[in-house]
């Protein structure tokens, strides 16, 4: 029930960015895909067994928690978080309702084609959607600051659409990261 | 409060780095005005010959053909001594003669004159007494000069240009002089660089710094190398845009919301909020007159370019054609306003007149941005990507003559061309 819920409040909060093309992705509500993604913390089911080290790993950089996964790609002129995505987003919430002490910064990027300052204004956008997964999950807003890099920080060089594709995204940050 | 980055010291480091930009006609159209520019008497005993210098001036705005004059013997540097009927002959329109004169204090006097050929009159005659390290600065004057004698508008070879050059993941700014020489990196960092706006009198640079891991617009005094961070709230700052009284800034800031423009004082303060609404608004530019601040919002479902009143209100929209109209730079005069528009997934640099709502594509690049203007109106600067580099090309704004600015070095973008000098 809470998987509709917030596929409601959603899709409502991006009708109300009024961008033109966002409708076009506005998620289909499907209810069965979610909840078959694994959310638990800590119990990966894709481990590969490797030495044990002596000292609890960070769930944060632990390779086999999901908390370590930090990007949120988006479609083309789109500011929607893809249901994909959806699990990593919610698990840094719940991280985040727990360790009160935590606070994050999420970076918004943007492929390199339009003007920069524009970008750096959609960017902006996207990093804000991440946000408001998380505060719908009870996430205090002054915890998550948003911030854009537009077009300034490119995860892959080319330019094309493979390319693009992986530039447009969201990064989460932990404070002193 | 002045800060001094940590990037100021590498600035000073990266002064020996520099990448010649080289300016290339690549298409000049209409009639050209044939110039006859000779050797200056005594130019070749110093660093800096100056006739060659204004003559390449001239000949890259497109607007002059320079007449061959080899086997001109003796050449003239004197009135008395100028053939006008054998400069008739040779179909030159204008010319111009000069001397280099070293003086007993080590500078040297520079006097030149331009003649109307078939009228065989004076049109000009200036000297100027100068260090021999002036001598290209006083060869531009020069072009200045023949240049608003011929055209009647002002010349912009005196002026300097600024740009991002980025090389792997270090990000110069750097100045320039109009023609790409001399070029000085002012700034360097391994963060991004971008929106360099240069304040009315040329003295300040504000940029947008990621040095903070999050934009932030800082303004930079370029003879004394000082920094000063005039906005870092929370969440991002971009977007920066004098003021002509160079008193204030525009700047988009996300601190309350989405991206929207407030006003900030130059010294850095509380900024004041011009735009409320729930779309991007960004890219803010005031008009030369100070009355207007142009704008990016897509508050209508899209992005296009409005205008307001420059202490915030009513908005006007002033694009309406296509889906993707941003980035607005005013013309000198005010009546038109250079802005990158997308038109089938090709982005381009095009021209609006603001009184009638006509618009003009001027290039054909696939990710041409940043346009802005030269201070006399007649050229506009802008980014390109060639090869999947960024160079930066300028194009006339009657969209005829075409420049490729071509560098060695990295990407170069981002560019924003100074105002005239102060004198």
């Amino acid at each position: 029930m809470k998987k509709i819920a917030l596929s409601i409040v959603v899709a409502s909060l991006v009708a109300a960015c009024g961008s033109q093309e966002v409708k076009k992705d506005v998620p289909v509500a499907d209810r069965t895909t979610p909840t078959t993604q694994p959310s638990r913390p800590a119990t990966s089911t894709t481990t590969s067994p490797t030495t044990q080290p002596a000292i609890a790993a960070n769930p944060l950089t632990d390779p086999k928690n999901i908390l370590s996964k930090r990007s949120v790609y988006f479609d083309f002129d789109s500011n929607v978080v893809k249901d994909e995505f959806r699990p990593v987003v919610q698990a840094h919430a719940r991280y985040l309702v727990d360790k009160k002490d935590a606070r994050i910064r999420v970076e918004g990027n943007c492929d390199e084609r339009g003007s920069r300052e524009y970008n750096l204004a959609l960017g902006q956008r996207r990093a804000e959607a991440v946000k408001r997964v998380m505060t719908v999950l009870g996430v205090q807003e002054g915890r998550i600051e948003t911030v854009s890099f537009g077009e300034e920080k490119p995860a892959a060089a080319g330019h094309d659409e493979a390319a693009w594709a992986q530039n447009r995204r969201g990064d989460i940050k932990y404070a002193g990261e | 409060m002045i800060r001094q980055l940590a990037a100021c010291l590498l600035a000073l480091a990266a002064l020996g780095a520099r990448a010649q930009l080289t300016i290339d006609i690549t298409t000049s159209g209409g009639r050209q005005v044939p110039v006859a520019i000779l050797p200056f008497a005594g130019e070749s005993a110093q660093p800096q010959a100056v006739s060659p210098v204004v003559g390449a001036d001239l000949a890259r705005t497109g607007l002059f053909r320079l007449v061959n004059t080899v086997g001109v013997s003796p050449v003239p540097t004197e009135p008395s001594e100028v053939n006008f009927v054998d400069w008739q002959a040779r179909a030159s329109e204008a010319l111009v003669i000069g001397k280099v004169e070293p003086q007993a204090d080590g500078r040297v006097e520079v006097r030149f004159r331009l003649f109307d050929v078939q009228k065989q009159s004076q049109l000009a005659s200036f000297s100027y007494v100068v260090a021999p390290a002036q001598l290209r600065a006083t060869a531009h004057r020069i072009a200045d000069v023949i240049y608003e004698k011929l055209t009647g508008e002002k010349g912009v070879f005196s002026t300097k240009i600024t740009y991002v050059v980025k090389r792997g993941t270090r990000y110069e700014l750097q100045v320039a002089d109009a023609d790409g020489a001399n070029a000085q990196a002012v700034l360097a960092s391994n963060e991004p660089i971008i929106s360099p706006a240069w304040s009315p009198d040329g003295s300040r640079i504000a940029y947008v710094s990621f040095d903070q891991k999050k934009p932030i617009v800082v303004v930079q005094n370029l003879a004394q190398g000082t920094t000063r961070v005039v906005a870092s709230f929370w969440g991002n700052n971009s977007a920066p845009a004098w003021s002509p009284d160079g008193t204030r800034l525009a700047v988009t800031l996300t601190k309350d919301d989405i991206a929207q423009i407030y006003a900030i004082p130059a010294a850095g303060g509380e900024p004041r909020r011009l735009t409320v609404t729930p779309a991007i608004d960004t890219e803010a530019n005031f008009s030369p007159d100070g009355k207007w601040i142009a704008f990016t919002s897509d508050r209508g479902g899209s992005p296009q370019i409005y205008r307001m009143p420059a202490e915030g209100g009513p908005a006007q929209r002033l694009t309406f054609e296509g889906t993707y109209n941003v980035r607005p730079r005013f013309s000198p005069d005010g009546k038109s306003i250079a802005f990158v528009q997308r038109e089938s997934g090709k982005f381009r640099i095009a021209v609006l007149e603001v009184d009638t709502g006509q618009v003009t594509v001027l290039t054909d690049g696939t990710l041409d941005d940043s346009p802005t203007y030269a201070p006399n109106g007649k050229m506009i600067l802008y980014e390109a990507q060639v090869g999947g580099r960024g160079q930066l090309a300028a194009v006339s704004s009657d969209g005829r003559v075409r420049q490729r600015l071509v560098s060695s070095a990295g990407d170069v973008r981002d560019p924003a061309w100074g105002p005239l000098p102060t004198n």
